[in-house]
Formats: structure tokens, sequence, C-alpha cells
């Protein structure tokens, strides 16, 4: 990480006020305004929108392997993902991930 | 009598937080070892926790400093994942907008997946409640939650220095990532929108850091959102 020790600082305060910021909009605020139906309905996706494009790049070109394409770690998170979704758990899905990653990675 | 259902009312909220801690301490830890891992202190890491409380969000935060992509599009990209919290604030709003400032400010600092989740079911199954029962329920809904989640980045930013660099760690981000999302697949309209994000955010992948991902978080909220209106959800 190239980061000074003020940008990760500058990070932390903004992030920090920018997520209070948003959780006391309508509380504290915006008040009783609603919302229009299509901004709710674009907000339900943020996380599962920002979230699988921020792993995809790292499982298909993890850095452990220089970016070359990995099979025990492809494995380990396809099994993570099925199982997440399966048990509805996400606990479930990192003990099933790392318990095939690790597996795998003995074998090979 | 206002503060005996007010203490009771509490002490539910307590009951239907606790079980959340199963999950919070583990994704805590987590946090710590891989905050530790790509070179934040302690005090760092902490303040991530006190300051933030929004695991995926600091997740996302801590990968993109790791990838050293620039200040701004890490803030935009984790910002992003909270975003859904101002659909929670609009929600609790008709329930706790009457408190005095003081208090909504305490609710909003408190106001995570897992109080909302909670604190909005029990309102709408008692409608009954009082003002101030509802803001003792909610607040002792984030009292098991919030402190074991702060100890526990502890825990693991301490203990995530001395872990061996052969435990594969580097993959421990996408396996919790994964696994996150996993859950939140419920309908069509989340599983376009994730499928939409993975096939942008690979697409431009040779864009600089971060930027693909911006345009991806894009592309795939519009399209989960189109998916759901044309469903008629």
């Amino acid at each position: 990480m190239t980061y000074s020790v003020g940008e990760i600082w500058l990070l932390i305060a903004l992030l920090g006020i920018g997520t209070y910021l948003v959780r006391l909009s309508f509380l504290g605020l915006i008040g009783r305004r609603r919302m229009p139906d299509w901004v709710l309905r674009h907000l339900r996706y943020t996380p599962v929108a920002v979230i699988p494009g921020l792993v995809a790049p790292l499982a298909v070109w993890p850095a452990a392997t220089g970016g070359e394409v990995d099979l025990p770690r492809m494995t380990a998170a396809t099994v993570t993902l099925v199982i997440a979704y399966w048990t509805k758990n996400m606990l479930w899905g990192v003990f099933a991930g790392a318990g095939a990653l690790a597996l795998l990675l003995n074998l090979s | 009598m206002a503060s005996t259902t007010s203490k009771s009312a509490f002490r539910q909220g307590i009951v239907a937080g606790l079980p959340f801690t199963v999950f919070a301490i583990p994704f805590a830890t987590l946090f710590g070892v891989v905050a530790a891992e790509a070179g934040l202190n302690v005090v760092q890491t902490m303040a991530f926790s006190v300051l933030v409380i929004a695991g995926a969000s600091q997740f996302t935060a801590v990968q993109l400093m790791s990838e050293n992509a620039p200040v701004w599009i890490a803030l935009a990209a984790a910002l992003a994942v909270n975003l859904r919290m101002a659909m929670y604030s609009a929600s609790l709003q008709p329930h706790l907008g009457a408190l005095p400032f003081g208090k909504r400010a305490l609710v909003a600092y408190c106001n995570v997946d897992q109080s909302f989740a909670v604190g909005m079911a029990r309102f709408e199954a008692e409608p009954g409640m009082t003002l101030n029962e509802k803001f003792a329920f909610f607040m002792g809904s984030v009292l098991p939650v919030m402190p074991l989640w702060v100890l526990f980045t502890w825990v693991g930013a301490v203990a995530g220095a001395a872990i061996p660099d052969a435990w594969a760690l580097d993959f421990a981000m996408p396996i919790l990532f994964l696994a996150l999302v996993g859950p939140m697949l419920r309908t069509l309209a989340h599983v376009a929108s994730a499928a939409t994000s993975v096939a942008v955010a690979l697409l431009l992948a040779g864009l600089p850091t971060g930027m693909g991902l911006l345009l991806a978080g894009l592309a795939a909220m519009i399209v989960g959102a189109e998916v759901e209106r044309r469903m008629g959800h």
C-alpha cells in the first residue's frame, strides 16, 4: 500500500462522516419528505451492485499468483458463493470456501 | 410507569440483538486481520470500526487502499456500499422521527443492518409501542453487537500481525466478499445486478484502479432497479 498516513486518515474521516450523514439523512436532515420510488429502487441494489464487481477481478486474477488464473482459488471462490447462497448464511460460505482453498492448496 | 415499559423494551431489544453477535465476532476479527495485512496500524483499524461501523464498506475501502486506488475512488466505492442506509433512515423516520434531535443523532449512529432489521420487524409487529419504547428497543438491539464489533476488530488487528503468510490470507478478502454476496441474491433483480457488476468490472479491468468498479456499480444498480421495475414489484 502506498497510501500516506495523511491519506489513510483522510479516507477514514471522510468515509466516517459520509456514512454518518447517509444514516442521519431522513432521521435528522430531510425529515418526513418521501423519496421518489425510483431512487429507493436504485438504493436497494447498492451493496449487490458494488461488491461483486470488487471481488470478480480478485477471484479471476489473484494477486498471489501474479494475476494468473488459479484453479484452487477459482474453485474456492465458487464454493464460497454457492454455499453462502444456498445456506443464506455468510459464515457457512466463509468456512466452506476457506476449507476448499486449504484443501486444494495442500493437494497441489 | 413509562420508564418501566421503556426498560422492558430495552431488555427485549438486547435479546433481539444477541443472535447477531455470532456474526459480528468473526466478521470484526477478520476485518482487523485484513486491515493489518493491508498495512494499517491498530489505531487506524480501530478508527474504521468506530467511525464507519459498516463491515462491507470497511472491507471495500481497505481492499481499494491495498490496490492503491486514488482516495476519492476508494471513498466513492465504500460510500456507495452504504447508500442503502439512506433507505433505512427513511423507513425509521416515521417511527423515531419525533425524538429530540440528540436522540435521533444517536439512532443514526446506531443505524446498522442488524438494528434496522430487528427494529423495523418489531415496530411493525407491535404498532402500539410508544416513541420511548421504540427508542429503548432500538438502542437495546445494538448494545450486544456494537461493543463486540469494536473489541474484536482490535483482537483481529493485533492477531493479524502474527499470522504467517503461508495461510493464503491473500484470498481471505475475496472469500469474505463472496460469502457476503451469497445471501444478498434474494431475487432475480439482485442476481441480474450482481452479474452485471461482475461482467462490467471484468471488462473494464484495464482502466485505472477503481474506475471500472465505479462504472460497474453504476451499471449494476441501474440493471437491478430496471429488472425490479419490469417484474412489477
